[in-house]
Protein backbone atom coordinates (compact mmCIF):
# COMPACT_ATOMS: atom_id res chain seq x y z
CA UNK A 1 0.00 0.00 0.00
CA UNK A 2 1.34 3.38 -1.04
CA UNK A 3 0.46 5.15 2.24
CA UNK A 4 2.23 2.56 4.35
CA UNK A 5 5.24 2.64 2.03
CA UNK A 6 5.44 6.43 2.25
CA UNK A 7 5.12 6.32 6.03
CA UNK A 8 7.84 3.70 6.41
CA UNK A 9 10.19 5.47 3.98
CA UNK A 10 9.87 8.83 5.74
CA UNK A 11 10.07 7.21 9.16
CA UNK A 12 13.39 5.70 8.05
CA UNK A 13 14.55 9.06 6.70
CA UNK A 14 13.67 10.76 10.01
CA UNK A 15 15.40 8.02 11.99
CA UNK A 16 18.66 7.85 10.09
CA UNK A 17 19.48 11.44 9.22
CA UNK A 18 21.87 13.42 11.37
CA UNK A 19 22.31 17.12 10.93
CA UNK A 20 18.86 18.33 9.98
CA UNK A 21 16.88 18.90 6.83
CA UNK A 22 19.75 19.39 4.39
CA UNK A 23 21.27 16.07 5.42
CA UNK A 24 17.95 14.40 4.56
CA UNK A 25 17.91 15.37 0.91
CA UNK A 26 20.13 12.49 -0.33
CA UNK A 27 18.13 10.00 1.77
CA UNK A 28 14.82 11.24 0.39
CA UNK A 29 16.24 11.10 -3.11
CA UNK A 30 17.32 7.47 -2.77
CA UNK A 31 13.92 6.42 -1.38
CA UNK A 32 12.18 8.14 -4.28
CA UNK A 33 14.41 6.44 -6.82
CA UNK A 34 13.94 3.06 -5.12
CA UNK A 35 10.15 3.30 -5.23
CA UNK A 36 10.02 5.26 -8.51
CA UNK A 37 7.70 7.80 -6.94
CA UNK A 38 8.85 10.91 -8.81
CA UNK A 39 11.04 11.97 -11.72
CA UNK A 40 14.37 13.52 -10.79
CA UNK A 41 13.54 16.91 -12.30
CA UNK A 42 10.36 17.05 -10.25
CA UNK A 43 12.25 16.16 -7.08
CA UNK A 44 14.81 18.93 -7.64
CA UNK A 45 11.97 21.39 -8.07
CA UNK A 46 10.34 20.15 -4.86
CA UNK A 47 13.57 20.61 -2.89
CA UNK A 48 13.85 24.15 -4.27
CA UNK A 49 10.36 25.01 -3.06
CA UNK A 50 10.93 23.22 0.27
CA UNK A 51 13.86 25.53 0.96
CA UNK A 52 11.94 28.67 0.05
CA UNK A 53 8.76 28.08 1.98
CA UNK A 54 8.77 28.70 5.73
CA UNK A 55 9.17 25.86 8.19
CA UNK A 56 11.52 22.92 8.63
CA UNK A 57 12.92 21.79 5.27
CA UNK A 58 12.39 18.16 6.26
CA UNK A 59 8.68 18.74 6.85
CA UNK A 60 8.30 20.74 3.66
CA UNK A 61 10.01 18.09 1.56
CA UNK A 62 8.10 15.21 3.17
CA UNK A 63 4.75 16.96 2.72
CA UNK A 64 5.51 17.83 -0.88
CA UNK A 65 6.81 14.40 -1.91
CA UNK A 66 3.88 12.71 -0.14
CA UNK A 67 1.38 15.02 -1.80
CA UNK A 68 2.86 14.62 -5.28
CA UNK A 69 2.94 10.85 -4.88
CA UNK A 70 -0.38 10.11 -3.20
CA UNK A 71 -2.39 13.28 -2.55
CA UNK A 72 -3.42 14.79 0.79
CA UNK A 73 -3.35 11.53 2.73
CA UNK A 74 0.07 10.80 1.26
CA UNK A 75 1.27 14.21 2.48
CA UNK A 76 -0.11 13.49 5.96
CA UNK A 77 1.49 10.06 6.41
CA UNK A 78 4.86 11.28 5.03
CA UNK A 79 4.95 14.26 7.37
CA UNK A 80 3.97 12.17 10.38
CA UNK A 81 6.55 9.60 9.33
CA UNK A 82 9.42 12.09 9.17
CA UNK A 83 8.53 13.72 12.51
CA UNK A 84 7.69 10.62 14.51
CA UNK A 85 11.22 9.25 15.16
CA UNK A 86 12.25 12.62 16.62
CA UNK A 87 9.22 12.75 18.87
CA UNK A 88 9.65 9.16 20.06
CA UNK A 89 13.39 9.51 20.73
CA UNK A 90 12.87 12.75 22.62
CA UNK A 91 10.07 11.24 24.71
CA UNK A 92 12.57 8.54 25.70
CA UNK A 93 15.58 10.76 26.44
CA UNK A 94 14.11 14.06 27.69
CA UNK A 95 13.24 12.82 31.15
CA UNK A 96 16.82 11.64 31.54
CA UNK A 97 18.23 14.88 30.11
CA UNK A 98 16.11 17.31 32.12
CA UNK A 99 16.51 15.32 35.36
CA UNK A 100 20.29 15.25 35.21
CA UNK A 101 21.17 18.54 33.58
CA UNK A 102 22.07 20.08 36.94
CA UNK A 103 24.62 17.36 37.73
CA UNK A 104 28.15 18.84 37.69
CA UNK A 105 29.34 16.29 35.13
CA UNK A 106 26.51 17.12 32.72
CA UNK A 107 27.03 20.84 33.35
CA UNK A 108 30.72 20.51 32.53
CA UNK A 109 29.94 18.56 29.34
CA UNK A 110 27.54 21.25 28.12
CA UNK A 111 29.91 24.03 29.09
CA UNK A 112 32.26 22.79 26.36
CA UNK A 113 29.55 21.88 23.86
CA UNK A 114 28.08 25.41 23.94
CA UNK A 115 31.03 27.13 22.17
CA UNK A 116 30.75 24.46 19.47
CA UNK A 117 27.05 25.17 19.00
CA UNK A 118 27.90 28.90 18.84
CA UNK A 119 30.45 27.99 16.14
CA UNK A 120 27.88 25.94 14.20
CA UNK A 121 25.37 28.79 14.27
CA UNK A 122 28.03 31.32 13.22
CA UNK A 123 29.21 29.01 10.41
CA UNK A 124 25.63 28.51 9.20
CA UNK A 125 25.20 32.29 8.95
CA UNK A 126 28.40 32.40 6.86
CA UNK A 127 27.15 29.55 4.68
CA UNK A 128 23.77 31.16 4.03
CA UNK A 129 25.49 34.48 3.34
CA UNK A 130 27.86 32.80 0.92
CA UNK A 131 25.13 31.05 -1.04
CA UNK A 132 22.67 33.95 -1.18
CA UNK A 133 24.97 36.95 -1.54
CA UNK A 134 27.50 35.55 -3.99
CA UNK A 135 25.67 34.42 -7.10
CA UNK A 136 27.50 31.83 -9.14
CA UNK A 137 27.79 32.49 -12.84
CA UNK A 138 25.75 30.46 -15.30
CA UNK A 139 28.67 29.93 -17.66
CA UNK A 140 32.45 29.97 -17.50
CA UNK A 141 32.77 33.33 -19.28
CA UNK A 142 30.65 35.06 -16.65
CA UNK A 143 32.14 36.18 -13.35
CA UNK A 144 30.26 35.41 -10.14
CA UNK A 145 28.60 38.58 -8.89
CA UNK A 146 27.28 39.98 -5.62
CA UNK A 147 23.58 40.20 -4.89
CA UNK A 148 23.69 43.95 -4.21
CA UNK A 149 19.99 44.16 -3.28
CA UNK A 150 20.42 41.64 -0.48
CA UNK A 151 23.47 43.45 0.89
CA UNK A 152 21.67 46.81 0.87
CA UNK A 153 18.55 45.40 2.52
CA UNK A 154 20.78 43.73 5.12
CA UNK A 155 22.29 47.12 5.96
CA UNK A 156 18.86 48.74 6.24
CA UNK A 157 17.68 45.97 8.58
CA UNK A 158 20.88 46.31 10.62
CA UNK A 159 20.26 50.04 11.09
CA UNK A 160 16.63 49.40 12.08
CA UNK A 161 17.70 46.69 14.53
CA UNK A 162 20.38 48.86 16.14
CA UNK A 163 17.83 51.66 16.64
CA UNK A 164 15.01 49.46 17.85
CA UNK A 165 15.13 45.75 18.65
CA UNK A 166 12.03 44.75 16.72
CA UNK A 167 10.64 41.21 16.72
CA UNK A 168 12.42 38.97 14.16
CA UNK A 169 9.07 38.34 12.44
CA UNK A 170 8.66 42.08 11.85
CA UNK A 171 12.25 42.40 10.58
CA UNK A 172 11.75 39.48 8.17
CA UNK A 173 8.49 41.02 6.92
CA UNK A 174 10.09 44.45 6.37
CA UNK A 175 12.99 42.80 4.52
CA UNK A 176 10.58 40.84 2.30
CA UNK A 177 8.68 44.04 1.45
CA UNK A 178 11.93 45.87 0.66
CA UNK A 179 12.91 42.95 -1.56
CA UNK A 180 9.58 43.19 -3.37
CA UNK A 181 10.14 46.92 -3.85
CA UNK A 182 13.46 46.28 -5.64
CA UNK A 183 11.37 44.88 -8.48
CA UNK A 184 9.51 48.15 -8.90
CA UNK A 185 12.64 50.29 -9.18
CA UNK B 1 -4.11 31.29 28.57
CA UNK B 2 -3.73 27.52 28.74
CA UNK B 3 -0.05 26.46 28.64
CA UNK B 4 -0.56 23.88 25.90
CA UNK B 5 -2.45 26.30 23.71
CA UNK B 6 0.25 28.94 24.29
CA UNK B 7 2.91 26.42 23.21
CA UNK B 8 0.98 25.46 20.11
CA UNK B 9 0.43 29.09 19.06
CA UNK B 10 4.03 30.09 19.80
CA UNK B 11 5.44 27.27 17.69
CA UNK B 12 2.89 27.88 14.97
CA UNK B 13 4.27 31.42 14.77
CA UNK B 14 7.86 30.17 14.79
CA UNK B 15 7.10 27.60 12.07
CA UNK B 16 5.44 30.24 9.91
CA UNK B 17 8.48 32.51 9.91
CA UNK B 18 11.40 30.10 9.86
CA UNK B 19 13.00 30.53 6.45
CA UNK B 20 15.90 28.20 5.74
CA UNK B 21 15.77 25.34 8.21
CA UNK B 22 16.75 24.69 11.81
CA UNK B 23 19.32 27.43 12.33
CA UNK B 24 17.02 30.16 11.12
CA UNK B 25 14.68 29.15 13.93
CA UNK B 26 17.06 30.18 16.74
CA UNK B 27 16.41 33.93 16.70
CA UNK B 28 12.65 33.31 16.76
CA UNK B 29 12.92 30.74 19.56
CA UNK B 30 15.05 33.10 21.64
CA UNK B 31 12.59 35.95 21.16
CA UNK B 32 9.44 33.93 21.86
CA UNK B 33 10.60 31.38 24.44
CA UNK B 34 13.25 33.33 26.37
CA UNK B 35 12.38 37.00 26.06
CA UNK B 36 8.62 37.07 25.61
CA UNK B 37 7.36 34.12 27.64
CA UNK B 38 10.31 33.63 30.02
CA UNK B 39 9.90 29.89 29.72
CA UNK B 40 13.67 29.27 29.68
CA UNK B 41 16.97 31.15 29.78
CA UNK B 42 19.50 31.58 26.96
CA UNK B 43 21.86 28.85 28.16
CA UNK B 44 19.06 26.29 28.41
CA UNK B 45 18.14 27.02 24.78
CA UNK B 46 21.74 26.44 23.66
CA UNK B 47 21.81 23.11 25.55
CA UNK B 48 18.56 22.05 23.92
CA UNK B 49 20.05 22.97 20.59
CA UNK B 50 23.07 20.80 21.35
CA UNK B 51 20.81 17.83 22.12
CA UNK B 52 18.72 18.54 18.98
CA UNK B 53 21.81 18.18 16.81
CA UNK B 54 23.03 15.08 18.56
CA UNK B 55 19.94 12.98 17.88
CA UNK B 56 18.60 11.98 14.47
CA UNK B 57 15.86 13.90 12.69
CA UNK B 58 15.15 17.46 11.60
CA UNK B 59 16.76 19.97 13.97
CA UNK B 60 13.67 22.17 13.93
CA UNK B 61 11.42 19.31 15.00
CA UNK B 62 13.87 18.10 17.65
CA UNK B 63 14.20 21.59 19.08
CA UNK B 64 10.44 22.18 19.17
CA UNK B 65 9.75 18.82 20.77
CA UNK B 66 12.44 19.34 23.43
CA UNK B 67 11.30 22.87 24.29
CA UNK B 68 7.69 21.68 24.42
CA UNK B 69 8.66 18.80 26.70
CA UNK B 70 10.60 21.04 29.05
CA UNK B 71 7.70 23.47 29.38
CA UNK B 72 4.70 21.16 29.28
CA UNK B 73 5.80 17.51 29.48
CA UNK B 74 4.69 15.00 26.88
CA UNK B 75 1.54 16.85 25.89
CA UNK B 76 3.56 20.05 25.67
CA UNK B 77 6.03 18.29 23.37
CA UNK B 78 3.20 17.19 21.07
CA UNK B 79 1.62 20.66 21.02
CA UNK B 80 4.92 22.33 20.13
CA UNK B 81 5.71 19.77 17.41
CA UNK B 82 2.26 20.00 15.84
CA UNK B 83 2.49 23.79 16.02
CA UNK B 84 5.79 23.92 14.14
CA UNK B 85 4.70 21.37 11.52
CA UNK B 86 1.22 22.68 10.74
CA UNK B 87 2.11 25.93 8.90
CA UNK B 88 4.60 24.08 6.66
CA UNK B 89 2.11 21.36 5.93
CA UNK B 90 -0.68 23.77 4.98
CA UNK B 91 1.55 26.05 2.90
CA UNK B 92 3.05 23.13 0.95
CA UNK B 93 -0.35 21.56 0.26
CA UNK B 94 -1.65 24.89 -1.01
CA UNK B 95 1.43 25.45 -3.19
CA UNK B 96 1.38 21.89 -4.53
CA UNK B 97 -2.30 22.25 -5.41
CA UNK B 98 -2.40 25.72 -6.92
CA UNK B 99 0.96 27.39 -7.41
CA UNK B 100 3.49 24.88 -8.62
CA UNK B 101 5.06 27.66 -10.66
CA UNK B 102 5.55 29.89 -7.62
CA UNK B 103 9.25 29.11 -7.35
CA UNK B 104 9.84 30.57 -10.78
CA UNK B 105 7.95 33.82 -10.29
CA UNK B 106 9.87 37.09 -10.38
CA UNK B 107 7.93 38.47 -7.41
CA UNK B 108 8.86 35.60 -5.11
CA UNK B 109 12.48 35.86 -6.17
CA UNK B 110 12.49 39.57 -5.32
CA UNK B 111 10.87 39.04 -1.91
CA UNK B 112 13.59 36.50 -1.08
CA UNK B 113 16.34 38.98 -1.97
CA UNK B 114 15.15 40.78 1.16
CA UNK B 115 14.21 37.85 3.40
CA UNK B 116 17.64 36.24 2.86
CA UNK B 117 19.33 39.41 4.07
CA UNK B 118 17.25 39.56 7.26
CA UNK B 119 17.73 35.85 7.97
CA UNK B 120 21.54 36.10 7.66
CA UNK B 121 21.61 39.05 10.06
CA UNK B 122 19.29 37.41 12.57
CA UNK B 123 21.41 34.25 12.64
CA UNK B 124 24.56 36.35 13.14
CA UNK B 125 22.86 38.14 16.07
CA UNK B 126 21.90 34.78 17.58
CA UNK B 127 25.50 33.55 17.15
CA UNK B 128 26.76 36.74 18.82
CA UNK B 129 24.53 36.19 21.86
CA UNK B 130 25.74 32.60 22.10
CA UNK B 131 29.40 33.64 21.84
CA UNK B 132 28.95 36.21 24.61
CA UNK B 133 27.40 33.66 26.95
CA UNK B 134 29.56 30.64 26.18
CA UNK B 135 32.96 31.63 24.78
CA UNK B 136 34.94 32.79 27.81
CA UNK B 137 38.09 30.77 28.46
CA UNK B 138 41.01 30.06 26.11
CA UNK B 139 39.81 26.53 25.51
CA UNK B 140 36.28 27.64 24.58
CA UNK B 141 37.72 30.24 22.18
CA UNK B 142 39.75 27.50 20.48
CA UNK B 143 36.69 25.21 20.27
CA UNK B 144 34.62 28.01 18.76
CA UNK B 145 37.18 28.98 16.09
CA UNK B 146 37.92 25.35 15.28
CA UNK B 147 34.22 24.64 14.76
CA UNK B 148 33.73 27.62 12.45
CA UNK B 149 36.76 26.64 10.34
CA UNK B 150 35.93 22.92 10.15
CA UNK B 151 32.28 23.47 9.27
CA UNK B 152 33.06 26.18 6.71
CA UNK B 153 35.91 24.44 4.92
CA UNK B 154 35.35 20.68 5.32
CA UNK B 155 32.40 18.33 5.12
CA UNK B 156 33.06 16.71 8.51
CA UNK B 157 29.76 16.17 10.32
CA UNK B 158 29.13 18.57 13.26
CA UNK B 159 28.12 15.59 15.39
CA UNK B 160 31.81 14.68 15.86
CA UNK B 161 32.58 18.19 17.05
CA UNK B 162 29.73 18.01 19.56
CA UNK B 163 31.04 14.64 20.81
CA UNK B 164 34.55 16.14 21.11
CA UNK B 165 33.20 19.06 23.16
CA UNK B 166 31.33 16.63 25.41
CA UNK B 167 34.46 14.53 25.95
CA UNK B 168 36.52 17.60 26.84
CA UNK B 169 33.82 18.65 29.29
CA UNK B 170 33.72 15.20 30.91
CA UNK B 171 37.52 15.05 31.13
CA UNK B 172 37.64 18.51 32.66
CA UNK B 173 35.13 17.45 35.32
CA UNK B 174 37.11 14.31 36.19
CA UNK B 175 40.41 16.20 36.43
CA UNK B 176 38.85 18.85 38.68
CA UNK B 177 37.23 16.20 40.84
CA UNK B 178 40.53 14.37 41.28
CA UNK B 179 42.27 17.64 42.18
CA UNK B 180 39.53 18.39 44.66
CA UNK B 181 39.86 14.95 46.25
CA UNK B 182 43.60 15.35 46.86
Amino acid sequence: MIYLELFISFFKIGLFSYGGGYAMIPLISSEIVKHQWLAEAEFIKIIGIAQMTPGPIAVNAATFVGYSTAGLLGALVSTLGVAMPSVLIIMLISKLFFEHNQHPLVKSIFKYIRPIIAGLVFASAIMIARTTIIVKANSLDEMPYFQVETILIMLVILVIYLKKKLHPIILITIAGLLGYMTMLI
Amino acid sequence: MNKYWALFITFFKIGSFTFGGGYAMIPLIEKEIVEKNNWMDHDEIIDIFAVSQSIPGAIAINTSTLVGYKIGGRIGALCATLGVILPSFCIIVIIATFFLKISESKEVEAVFLGINGAVILLIFFAARRMIISSVKSNLTIILFIMTVLIVTFTSISPIYLIILGGLIGALNYLVKKRKGAK
